[in-house]
């Protein structure tokens, strides 16, 4: 879809809320460098989020979306969970029908994408919760990459079932006591990205949403990727705070713990060796894009 | 209450497709579903399972995902190879029953044609994608070929699953015969994708005796198809990102404990139950009728669906011979439920014997729920579990209940 689709009838213009003329007038789509730096100066995909305060998954969501590289044809696809309660915020078209099948939902909507628009790239992603990519929708993940579907899976992981109220989930560690693990968790965190590798996904990244830029840059490469090449998984940590006992001010801090050495989201990229090559070019383009456009302003 | 529809020099168009007339790359020429019908030839004769292929064929069908289960597999097979020969745009095997009818949901959610078949299990492990299929306004045709579900393990015809989809959203219909069946499936997409329906359809038909037996079947010639989908007539978004995004979506999803949210909940339930009402206009056009009836002013009937319809119509021609006259309703159409005709149908009837292939009698309840004086309803004979149900059991048990 082009940005001129997106117009208010000019009689009406001035009884538009403020946040219709925004996207109008202010949206980054179109702009295939967009990114986390446009947050709060260009008009953004999601402005309100009904989330907690302080909620890391509020501030995961922010990044993602302004760091799509083509939100006008980009569908969404979620699940049930914390992240259902965001995406009727969304300014891009997204799905939610049921718990786990998410990936499901995603094939069959990429396949039809496919077939009905066979000469436009049309970006399909998924973004769950861990519930609902690791347990009661794993089956359809991992056949999901096994067909090699090409979109893009990201796991907002934030250790446990949130939305229901803290219980034990498979991504959730070892030992953590919480509902539905009364003596700890007996099992260890499930290592889906390493699942992911041998699923056959061509780029994954495990990381935390501390540092916008790697937010931006993973998004991006998994995008991309997921159109040249096929699946691709990108497994954010979004920690509950409210479940895990911090304030709203702590979610930052327990994110830089969690991926100093030794935690448990330690930086983690895996790409095959096409890929890399592939995403070398895409990043000596896009510095070429910068270039052009610094010296096009002086 | 439905008017009475005489279609006798009456044309009825079900699509206004821009589309019509042209041929699309198979050589098909996009025609609408009554000219379709009016230009079936000589019949063939095959099986129920080359029956939904010869459907699918003309079908315009853009994508189908298949999963293998008794009764339905072979012609889940089929429809691949018609993919193999460029007749549809994508096919696939899923992973579970749950995943391929997500599968569905995401390529009709995505603006394609949708076509599937399941049986038994699977429709059962697949049910909770039926509810999400009706609310998000998917018109998505899975064709049911019922067969046994419960434990110990059965693959032997039985229509008890069909009583698990009465209460989905969907439009359900029952075909009796292969030629019910590629009638069905042609109309089906037809009046399931009308913008005041836009509902899944459930084409049931009876396991093995439709799927597995040959019938003569009067097929539209193979040059004409079905008027494609147009995504843009739904009465819900398509999301394909084609139109400007609202910051809402479009499933009815609040999660909020107050008024608003539980009347946009109660509200949703009762349009789809409504889409599903108004299915009826649509199909009486192209079907004739919800039911169908023969000598219904006689004191008993036999009312029933399937191919218990088939053995009933057996055992009226056997009383016959004995001098017992008994009428017959065949019912089409399960949801929308068709009350009316129904009532109509039995006002004069005495004693109603409701023949079915399941041991919860679903059939017979929706009956006695609906007439005044139900104690004329006669709930069976009933078989399951894979039995034949021969038309002298039938006869016999008319005589016997009577006393005759």
């Amino acid at each position: 879809m082009s940005k001129d689709k997106i117009q208010i009838c000019e009689d009406l213009a001035d009884i538009m809320p403020p946040e219709y003329q925004d996207l109008v007038e202010d949206a980054t789509y179109g702009d295939q460098d967009r990114g986390w730096k446009d947050v709060g100066s260009s008009k953004e995909l999601i402005e309100q989020h009904s989330l907690c305060a302080g909620c890391p998954e509020s501030i995961a969501f922010r990044y993602v979306l302004a760091s799509l590289p083509a939100p006008e044809d980009t569908v969404f696809v979620g699940s049930t969970g914390c992240t259902s309660l965001v995406f009727p915020h969304v300014a891009v078209q997204n799905i939610h029908s049921l718990f786990g099948n998410q990936n499901a939902i995603a094939s069959g909507l990429h396949r039809a994408l496919k077939v009905r628009f066979p000469d436009k790239v049309k970006d399909v992603v998924v973004l769950a919760g861990d519930g609902a990519t690791v347990d009661i929708g794993l089956d359809m993940t991992l056949q999901s990459w096994f067909r090699q579907e090409k979109f893009t899976t990201i796991c907002f992981d934030n250790e446990l079932y949130a939305n229901t109220g803290g219980q034990e989930s498979g991504l959730m560690q070892k030992g953590f006591v919480s509902k539905m693990a009364p003596v700890g968790k007996l099992f260890d965190k499930v290592r889906l990205p390493e699942i992911a590798r041998e699923s056959g996904c061509h780029y994954v990244a495990c990381l935390t949403v501390s540092k916008p830029n790697r937010v931006e840059k993973a998004l991006k490469n998994a995008i991309l990727v997921a159109r040249e090449f096929g699946p691709t998984f990108i497994q954010l940590y979004t920690p509950c705070i409210l479940e895990i006992g911090k304030q709203s001010m702590e979610g930052l801090d327990e994110m830089k713990d969690a991926e100093s050495i030794g935690g448990r989201f330690v930086y983690k990229e895996y790409a095959t060796d096409d890929v890399k090559k592939f995403l070398k070019e895409k990043d000596d383009e896009a510095k070429a894009r910068k270039k052009a456009k610094k010296s096009a302003k002086a | 209450m439905n008017k009475e529809v005489d279609l006798k020099g009456k044309k009825v168009k079900l699509s206004q497709h821009v589309k019509i007339g042209e041929k699309n790359k198979m050589n098909q020429t996009y025609t609408d579903v009554s000219d379709m019908f009016a230009a079936k030839g000589a019949p063939s004769f095959l099986t129920g399972s080359e029956i939904i292929r010869d459907a699918v064929k003309v079908a315009s069908v853009d994508i189908s995902v298949a999963y293998p289960i008794t009764p339905q597999s072979e012609a889940a097979a089929l429809i691949g190879e018609l993919f193999a020969e460029g007749y549809l745009l994508d096919y696939f095997r899923g992973e579970s029953e749950f995943a391929v009818m997500g599968q569905c949901a995401g390529a009709a959610f995505g603006g394609a044609r949708v076509f599937t078949t399941t049986a038994g299990p699977g429709t059962l492990r697949a049910m909770e994608n039926f509810p999400m299929w009706a609310g998000s306004r998917l018109p998505i045709q899975v064709v049911v070929t019922c067969r046994g579900v419960n434990s110990p393990l059965s693959i032997q015809p039985d229509t008890l699953e069909m009583a698990y989809l009465l209460e989905t959203g969907m439009l359900v219909w029952h075909a009796e015969t292969a030629q019910d069946l590629y009638d069905f499936i042609l109309a089906g997409f037809m009046v399931s994708e009308q913008p005041d329906v836009h509902l899944p359809l459930a084409n049931c038909c009876d396991g093995f005796f439709v799927t597995h037996t040959k019938d003569t079947v009067n097929k539209a010639p193979e040059d004409l198809c079905l008027p494609p989908y147009d995504p843009y007539k739904s009465p819900v978004p398509c999301m394909d990102m084609e139109c400007p995004p609202v910051r809402m979506m479009r499933d009815p999803f609040i999660m909020k404990s107050n008024y608003i949210s539980y009347a946009t909940h109660a509200s949703w339930q009762q349009e789809v139950k409504a889409a599903v009402e108004r299915s009826r206009k649509h199909t009486i056009a192209i079907l004739g009728g919800l039911i169908e009836t023969e000598n219904v002013d006689r004191e008993i009937l036999i009312v029933s669906s399937g191919t218990a319809v088939s053995q009933g119509r057996e055992a009226i021609r056997l009383l016959e011979a004995e001098g017992i006259k008994v009428g017959l309703v065949k019912i089409k159409t399960i949801r929308p439920f068709p009350y009316e005709e129904i009532l109509e149908a039995t006002a004069n009837a005495k004693h109603i014997f409701v023949p079915e292939f399941n041991m919860a009698g679903w059939m017979a309840r929706e009956i006695k729920a609906l007439i005044p004086n139900n104690e004329r309803v006669y709930e069976g004979p009933r078989v399951a579990g894979g039995m034949t149900m021969p038309s002298e059991v039938i006869a016999e048990e008319i005589k016997k209940h009577l006393g005759l």
